[in-house]
């Protein structure tokens, strides 16, 4: 029954719902006060000059040296680990799901999956610094025992690799959380109606599997991509901030008291908005194409 | 197709892998807190004596905590009457709420904290230089999808109308209704609410880092720098925490059939 049928007020009385207003403001007054006010000023600020007035002076800065640099690095970084982390999110979750697989291993693996994909930051950045840091444990593990010398052989983990090492370790959960219930949704009859007609596994997924789930793995990866995008406190942290990412150039103009222009991070920050926006008008026309294969 | 018996020995390449990935770490970082801080040799409990002993460890938890309680009850106040008000007389709104609520979702911290700065310098330091009223304000803005999604879910489950309906024919007021009828009916989406808020706020690093307010992520990072092996234990303690979150959020939510949440902040 709908709700409306009880309460002739709802869609008549126009008295109430010009009071029903009000009880919304404190929303909306917030919204408007720490959201939308600090986004207008970015946006703004991008685009105003030292001594007042318009330019686009600080945002053709971000075409040069060292600027230009961050945005490839984090682009970089960002693709790298939403690609391979979807790849083998894909596996795993697929791999967790699948016939065969116990259900202890598959609960197992979406509650930690929920967990794993929060551990971020400083914690996770001293993690593998415990790991695969100089001194760390693999690290002394693979000299001893194994005579693999990693530092010796030019690895670091301080830097893009490493950076790119660690943000898969919140990237595979979050791809296996996003993708579970798609992998749910691939029935067990498809894959036994194609081996009865023949096909090969490989077939089977070149011609069912990947173009049924292929508008989700895409979803997930503009996902995964935007998530890398963002971080800051991992890469800030096992770095100590030396790596050339954005948001480590952004955080350096505030934390570094080299405040000389502040239009600049106002920039840079615009810049983020606007390669995450391509990122999202890239996915609506390939999803479309995408979505044609699973009707 | 003969019905498979076992598991298929691709499925066990990948979990294996998968799973030493995410382990090595974990015990990576329990074997390194083990270590004595002088020799680096095993095994001794004196980093996590380190930390118990450690008056900035206490002062800057006790900070996160509050600003974590804070923030809860700053994003319920505002979440809860709107989202009880839409669901009874403005339906039509909810979809600009949803909208509205989502944003911060896809704003990187980064981004946000480079606005809210610049908006607020030489607003009054009672609000601008502490963090109960600055930090707080930048929290409730994170916490936002994940309070509308709990919320939403919850007076979804419940019949808003039937029940306003019924407490004021026996003469309850409106904040009677809300508290006393409206409330405990949505008690477990507000809790699970609370756990993601908590566990955003004690995990924040950007938004504190980049405004300069003592946090315990910023006392982690400290001690990351300065202390290998009493990182490691808080580093496993801090982990302990975000899973003691989450697992709370599975247990609240469990009956409700609540998906795990991703949260922003933290990276």
């Amino acid at each position: 029954m709908a709700p409306e049928a009880l309460r002739p007020d709802v869609r008549s009385g126009r008295k109430r719902l010009s009071l029903a207003w009000l009880a919304t403001i404190p929303f909306f007054a917030y919204t408007l006060l720490f959201l939308f006010l600090p986004a207008g000023s970015v946006l703004l600020g991008a685009f105003k000059g030292v001594h007042g007035g318009y330019t686009l002076a600080n945002v053709r800065v971000l075409f040069d040296h060292p600027y230009v640099d961050a945005y490839k690095t984090s682009i970089e970084v960002s693709l790298v680990t939403a690609l391979l982390g979807g790849l083998i999110g894909l596996a795993t979750a697929y791999a967790a799901l699948r016939e065969g697989t116990p259900r202890w291993v598959r609960s197992i693996i979406t509650t930690f999956s929920g967990v794993a994909a929060n551990f971020g930051g400083i914690p996770l950045a001293f993690a593998f610094i415990a790991t695969l840091g100089s001194i760390g444990v693999a690290t002394q593990f693979l000299k001893n025992q194994l005579h693999i010398d990693l530092y010796g052989q030019g690895f670091t983990l301080f830097g893009k690799t490493g950076v790119e090492i660690v943000y898969l370790y919140f990237q595979l959960p979050l791809m296996i959380l996003v993708i579970a219930p798609a992998i749910d949704g691939l029935r067990q009859e498809w894959r036994e109606a194609s081996s009865n007609l023949g096909a090969s596994s490989w077939q089977f997924w070149r011609y069912v599997g990947l173009p049924v789930l292929m508008p989700s793995i895409l979803g997930a990866i503009i996902l995964l991509f935007g998530n890398a995008f963002a971080a800051y406190a991992t890469a800030y942290s096992l770095t100590s901030g030396t790596v050339n990412l954005v948001p480590i150039l952004i955080g350096a103009y505030y934390t570094g008291n080299v405040l000389d222009n502040p239009h600049l991070a106002q920039a840079l920050a615009f810049g983020m908005f606007v390669v995450l926006a391509v990122m999202m008008m890239a996915y609506i026309p390939l999803q479309r194409r995408a979505a044609r294969w699973a009707k | 197709m003969k019905p498979r018996r076992g598991m298929a020995p691709t499925a066990y390449f990948w979990l294996l892998a998968a799973g030493a990935y995410f382990f090595i770490p974990l015990l990576a970082t329990f074997l390194f807190s083990l270590k004595a801080n002088a020799t680096g040799k095993c095994c001794t409990a004196a980093s996590y004596t380190w930390v118990i002993h450690n008056g900035d460890f206490w002062h800057t938890l006790k900070i996160s905590v509050l600003l974590a309680l804070e923030t809860i009850v700053v994003s319920l106040l505002i979440f809860v009457p709107t989202i009880y008000w839409v669901h009874l007389k403005l339906p039509r709104l909810r979809p600009v709420v949803a909208f509205l609520a989502l944003i911060p979702f896809v704003v990187p911290p980064i981004v946000m904290v480079v606005g809210l700065l610049d908006v607020y310098r030489g607003t009054p330091s009672w609000f601008y230089a502490q963090p109960w009223g600055f930090l707080v304000a930048a929290y409730v803005i994170l916490a936002f999808p994940y309070m509308f999604f709990s919320l939403d879910a919850g007076f979804r489950s419940i019949d808003v109308h039937t029940l306003t309906e019924a407490s004021q024919s026996l003469g309850a007021s409106w904040p009677t209704t809300l508290l006393k009828v409206i409330l405990p009916n949505i008690r477990a989406a507000a809790l699970a609410a609370s756990f993601l808020t908590l566990a955003i706020v004690m995990g924040e690093f950007t938004i504190a880092n980049l405004a300069a307010f003592q946090t315990f992520p910023r006392f982690l990072q400290y001690v990351n720098e300065s202390q290998a092996y009493p990182a490691a234990a808080l580093t496993l303690m801090s982990f302990a925490l975000t899973w003691g979150a989450m697992l709370s959020l599975l247990l609240v939510g469990r009956k409700r059939g609540t998906r795990a949440a991703v949260l922003t902040g933290a990276r």
